[in-house]
Order: C-alpha cells, then structure tokens, then sequence
C-alpha cells in the first residue's frame, strides 16, 4: 500500500468532548463597583449599622492622624496611612467572626486596631522596638506584612487547615493593587480555587503603588476580573462607600463559610495620603485628582445618609468625635513613653532554643553592654 | 550498638518510614508538594502515603512552590506540622521568599508567639546524570539563613533518625536529600526505637590520625572511599559527618582536628562563599594552635552545575581528595 491509500483509510479519531470546567458567567463582576449610599438600596440599610460603620469611620480617621503627627513627632519610624480607606479597614474587620482570622499588609494596622488589636501593639512595627507587638492568636490577627502578597498564601493555608480541622473558620486576606502583581497573589488564588479553601481576598485598589498607578500595573478589564481565570467569583464594590463593602465582604465571608469557596474582591477606593511619610506623592499625581477623590470620602457618604434618614444627631456625632480624641489622647500619651528595649531579647526568639553559635553571639553582646554601662558610670 | 540482625534497606526507604511513622504518631503532621500523592514523589519518597492516610494528609498540590511553602505557613499558624517536598533542588528556589522572608522569621518576628514546625524536604546534590536545573547543591543559600535548621544524612539509619527528629522540631527545618544516596543501602532496622536522632551533632564515621575530612551527604561516602585508598600512602584518615549544617557542631568538629592537627572539608558546593570557607574559618579560629597545615577545600568548581556528561569532572572525588591530603605539609615533620 501507498502512503497516499494508507492516509486514504486513515479515519481520526475524534478527540474527547471538550466543555469549560465551569461556567465563567456567574464569576464575572459587575459593570460597575457596587453601591449602596446614594442609591435607593441605602434606605433598606439597617439604621444600627449605618451608625456602627460610622463611629469606626470616625474612629480610624482620627487613628490615621494621629499616627501621621505621631511619625512627624518621630515617635514611629515610618507610617503608611489609610486615609481615605477607611470603609475597607473597617468593613474586614467588622464582617468577620471572633474565630476568624485576618491577615493584614503593613498598611492595615486599622483592620488591626479594628478588630481588637491594641493601637499600640499595631504600631509596634512601624515603631520600630520589635517587629509584630501583639500576640496573632489573641485576636486572630496574623502579623502586619511587609513583603507584598505574601501573605495571601498564608490566609489559604489557615483556612485549609482549618477546613481540614472541621472548623468553622473563615480567612481574610488583605492586599492592595500593586500586590496583585506579585506572583503569590496568583498562586495564593489558584491554590484557594482549588482546595475550595474558605478564604475572601479583598483588594484596595487605592490607585496607587507607591507612585506606579493603575494603569501600569495590569491591562485586566478590572482587578476583579482576574478571578475569573482560577474560577472564583470576583466582585467590584466602591470602596468607599461603607455599607455597599460592608454587604459585599459580608456576602463573601457566609459564601466562604457555607462551603462555597473562595471570592476576590476589589474595592476601588484612594489612598488621600502619600505611600508613606517618606514618599513625595507631588511628584507622580495632582492636586485636583486629590480633591475629586476627596468629596467622595467614606465618611462625607455616610454622613451623607445618616444625616438624609434623620439619623446623625449632634449628640451621635458628638460620641463618635469624642470615642475618636479618647483613641487618639491615649495613643499619644502611650507613644510618647520611651519604648522599653532589652538588646538580649535579638537571641532569645531566633530558635526554640539558641544554637551553640548565637549563644557565643549573645555572649558577646552581653559583655558588650556590661562594657557599655561601666562606661557610662 | 544495635545487635539486631537486619535488612539492607535503602535511604529511600527510611525517608519513606520516617514520613510514614510520623504521620501514624502525630495526626497534625501533613505532607504536601508535587506529586507527592498518588504517584508517590517522583523518588517514591511519599510511596504509599496518600494512599494509607487519605489525599488530605498527602496532598498533591498545584505545581507553584511559593504557593507550596506559603500555604504551609498558614496551615502551621493553624497547628498542623507541614511536610513540604520541593521536587528537586533548582525547582525550591521559587519558595525561597516564603522560606527566607516568613519561615525562617516567624518566630522572631512573633516573639516566640508563632513558631512555625514546617520541615522542607529538598532533594539536592549531583551525580545521577540529571539534566540541567536538576542537581544544585543549594545548602550554602539556605545556611545563610538564620532561622533555619538545615540537615543533611549520609546514611541510611540517619535519613530516618533525622527526618523523624525534623518533623518533631518547633522550628522550620530544611531537610536536604542526597539524590545520588537515594538507593543507597545499609543494613539497618526500622524497629530500634534508639533512631531519632538530635539534631546539631556530627558523628565521627571513620576514626584516624592523620588528618580530619569534614565532609556532609553525597560527601560522606566519597571520603571514607578516600580514607580507604589513603591507608596505601600511610595515611590514616578521620571522617566527620556533619549531619546538620545549622546548628554547626564545633565541638565535635574541633575535637577532631584538635587530635589530627590536619583537616579538609569535602563538598560538592562551590567553594567560593560555600560551607567549606565557614567550616573552615571555625576550624582554623579555634584550633589555630593545634593545626600543622591551613585547612584545605575540596569542592566543586565555581561554574554552573555541569551538563551531566560533564559533571564527574566537576565533582569532588577519590583523586581530588587525596591530592588535597597530600598538600597538607607532610614534609614539615619528617
């Protein structure tokens, strides 16, 4: 036979069927980020909440002050604030359960604080007298982290495991854009779809990373789009509009704790202050953009709605400004104090127990210190 | 000594008992990496695992090895005792921001809140003909790295006593895997309870006079061959087997060269900025007075690890070894 009668009889065989592994229709965000204040929905807003958002609206923003002049003072090294996302610090705090976990970024000390943790351990960090000041099991708050998007795995694997415990526990995971350019934002997500882990992603998309916007930053129709592609739903909420993130992380933590998996929210929101003190925001962005982002601030929206329902007396607000002085007067009075330092303590959690070689180090320390304090009698 | 009558078993085997008894002693000691369930590792390590424990304590994890590695981070924040397997060498060092920025500081960076109990399996080393990418000796990044256990076995009784001591340790461990020692057999029996062994102390292999080899995994039985064919230029070699890198037993170590008066540590690391030059530091500024002749490295070169047609050039062997003896200035006694 030819070869041209052999590929004569040659019949392929079809290949297998293929189909979609899931339906992308259901995962895909809005048009538009979700929004409650302004629009209709917000009459249906549980009055309690609305006032409850409001008063830890208030109480961050003063938080974020406070630690800007505490930084100016010098009494923190650096301080990358959250003014201006208030609604989302807040909101990951509020939605989550006592035995939930939150795994915040260095710049989500507000999350943090609202959750629990001591202002003053929060600030430990950026303080500078150790790394992480509070105890992470206390009030399930995982250390603040600095290395971007790293964290994101960390809150699959709790999750996971807690899964695999039988326990009913939901992870957070905070993160902001420019970190979902980091390769552990994808591999933290494909991991979450695929063990199903009850886990919520939440993106600041405060516009910024350091001065690099957006627009450098990925060419997704939305950060909330990436979902899409590891087959988890993604969802787009105006981040600072308090209720309608407030409803969408809700949504998300009961999808999560129910079994459904894990949801990537971005909440598109501004960060109203440079990266850091240390960062010059003159140099990569305008005034007026500032400005335009200013009359959309979480707290003038809420106000906006409270004051609309007849829910903002002169006595709520004066609660909430008062709650806010008494944080920020102990704050202040607290950072004030000298920090207490025992240099020993760099050897004593390095290991369970110090090798042979760091008991020599500290050794030396120590006999550097003793020389120290002879001098300085 | 263990008088038991025993089989030859190989240092697979044991790595595979070890995980395997782990994990029947402690339900929180999961395992986790590529391949690692149902085909069983691609060296069989985790034969059998996923099998007897079920996929949730075995699990086959998508292939991202951040992902391997950060997500044992939160499953050990959350009270498990991962296991992770990285597949080969080369293929660890995209976990390295995991391992360097979280794993190895968690502890610290918490106090001693958070310690993490992850154990880090990596199979590393040379000499089994791999392809590119396939046979880094990575161990110099990861001593570098305080916060760290790192250790390695030479022998078969040690892979086990090791691996079980690993997985017990509060503290991160990263586990290298000599790839050439994997068949490697020894008589050895699984049932003596004396098998775990503690981690930070090296063990003399070979008793001599003349001269210390310090040496670690792949090493280990290059030099005692070594040690073997010295006896014919009169030379009676001692071998350390490290067994950790970090904790570093000095003490053991010194003790040694102390009585010799002559060492050199045998690596297949690169010598420049590898072990060999801590090693060789501690030695020398302890045991100074003691010392007939520097402390000499024989290593592998300071290249990209070889094409494997190429690699019994670049590894340290019998020849190089005791080229390195002969330079310790025998001639200054006689």
């Amino acid at each position: 036979m030819t070869v041209m009668e052999q590929r004569g009889a040659y019949r392929p065989t079809p290949p297998p069927a293929w189909q979609p592994r899931t339906d992308p229709a259901p995962l895909l965000p809005d048009a538009e980020p979700h929004r409650v204040l302004g629009t209709e929905a917000a009459a249906q807003a549980d009055p309690e909440l609305l006032r409850r958002l409001y008063a830890q609206l208030v109480l961050g923003r003063r938080y974020n002050a406070q630690a800007t002049a505490l930084t100016k003072q010098g009494r923190l090294a650096v301080y990358p604030s959250s003014t201006g996302q208030e609604a989302c610090e807040v909101a990951a705090a509020l939605v989550l359960q006592e035995r939930d976990w939150l795994f915040p970024s260095y710049r989500d000390t507000l999350a943090a604080v609202a959750r629990g943790v001591d202002p003053v351990e929060a600030l430990t960090l950026l303080r500078g007298d150790w790394h992480t000041g509070y105890d992470p099991h206390e009030h399930r708050v995982a250390p603040l982290c600095t290395p971007l998007a790293t964290q994101l795995p960390h809150a699959v694997g709790l999750a996971h495991a807690a899964r695999l415990k039988g326990d009913d526990v939901v992870a957070l995971a905070l993160v902001g854009d420019g970190g979902t350019s980091e390769g552990d934002f994808h591999e933290a997500l494909n991991f979450a779809a695929v063990w199903q882990a009850p886990v919520v992603f939440l993106v600041q998309n405060n516009g910024f990373a350091i001065s690099v916007p957006l627009a450098k930053q990925t060419a997704a129709p939305s950060l909330a789009h990436k979902a899409v592609g590891y087959g988890m739903p993604g969802r787009l909420v105006d981040g600072n509009d308090a209720v309608a993130v407030h409803e969408v992380l809700g949504d998300a933590v009961r999808h999560a704790r129910a079994g459904g998996g894990p949801t990537l929210v971005e909440a598109v929101t501004y960060r109203i202050e440079a990266h850091t003190n240390a960062d010059d925001a003159t140099r990569y962005r305008g005034d007026a953009e500032v400005e335009t982002w200013r009359e959309h601030d979480p707290i003038l929206l809420l106000e906006r709605e409270l004051t609309a329902r007849g829910l903002l007396d002169d006595e709520t607000k004066q609660a909430a400004r008062d709650a806010a002085e008494t944080l920020a007067a102990d704050l202040r009075a607290r950072m004030n104090q000298d920090a207490t330092l025992d240099p020993m303590d760099l050897f004593a959690h390095v290991y369970a127990e110090p090798t042979p070689q760091l008991r020599e180090q500290r050794a030396l320390l120590r006999a550097e210190l003793e020389a120290e304090g002879e001098e300085g009698r | 000594m263990t008088t038991v009558a025993v089989k030859p078993a190989t240092m697979a085997q044991a790595l595979t008992r070890a995980l395997r008894d782990a994990m029947a002693a402690d339900p929180s000691v999961h395992v986790l990496g590529e391949d690692v369930g149902t085909l069983g590792g691609v060296f069989r390590v985790t034969d059998g695992l996923a099998k007897e424990f079920g996929e949730d304590r075995c699990t086959d994890t998508p292939l991202a090895e951040a992902g391997i590695l950060g997500t044992a981070v939160g499953m050990a924040m959350y009270g498990l005792r991962p296991v992770v397997e990285m597949q080969f060498d080369a293929f660890a060092y995209p976990a390295f921001e995991q391992l360097i920025s979280h794993v190895a500081r968690m502890r610290n960076r918490t106090r001693g809140r958070m310690p993490l109990p992850i154990t880090v399996r990596v199979p590393y080393g040379g000499g089994i003909g791999g392809v590119e990418h396939h046979s880094d000796s990575s161990e110099a990044y990861y001593m570098a790295t305080p916060g760290l256990h790192v250790v390695t076995p030479a022998t078969v009784a040690d892979a086990y006593g090791l691996l079980r001591a690993a997985i017990a340790s509060d503290d991160p461990v990263v586990f290298l895997e000599p790839k050439r020692l994997y068949w490697s057999k020894d008589a050895w029996n699984p049932e003596d309870p004396q098998t775990v062994e503690p981690i930070g102390r090296a063990v003399v292999r070979r008793s001599g006079r003349s001269a210390t080899l310090i040496t670690y995994g792949p090493s280990v039985p290059v030099c005692l061959e070594a040690a073997e064919a010295a006896r014919a230029e009169g030379w009676d070699l001692e071998v350390v087997d490290l067994r950790s890198l970090v904790p570093f037993d000095d003490e053991t170590v010194c003790a040694s060269v102390r009585r010799t008066g002559r060492a050199v540590v045998v690596h297949e690391s690169g010598s420049f900025s590898g072990p060999g030059g801590e090693i060789a530091a501690r030695v020398t500024e302890r045991c100074f007075h003691h010392l007939e002749a520097p402390v000499l490295r024989v290593a592998g070169f300071d290249i990209p690890y070889p094409p494997p047609m190429l690699e019994r050039h670049h590894l340290p062997g019998v020849d190089r070894i005791l080229d390195a003896v002969a330079r310790l200035q025998w001639e200054a006694e006689s």
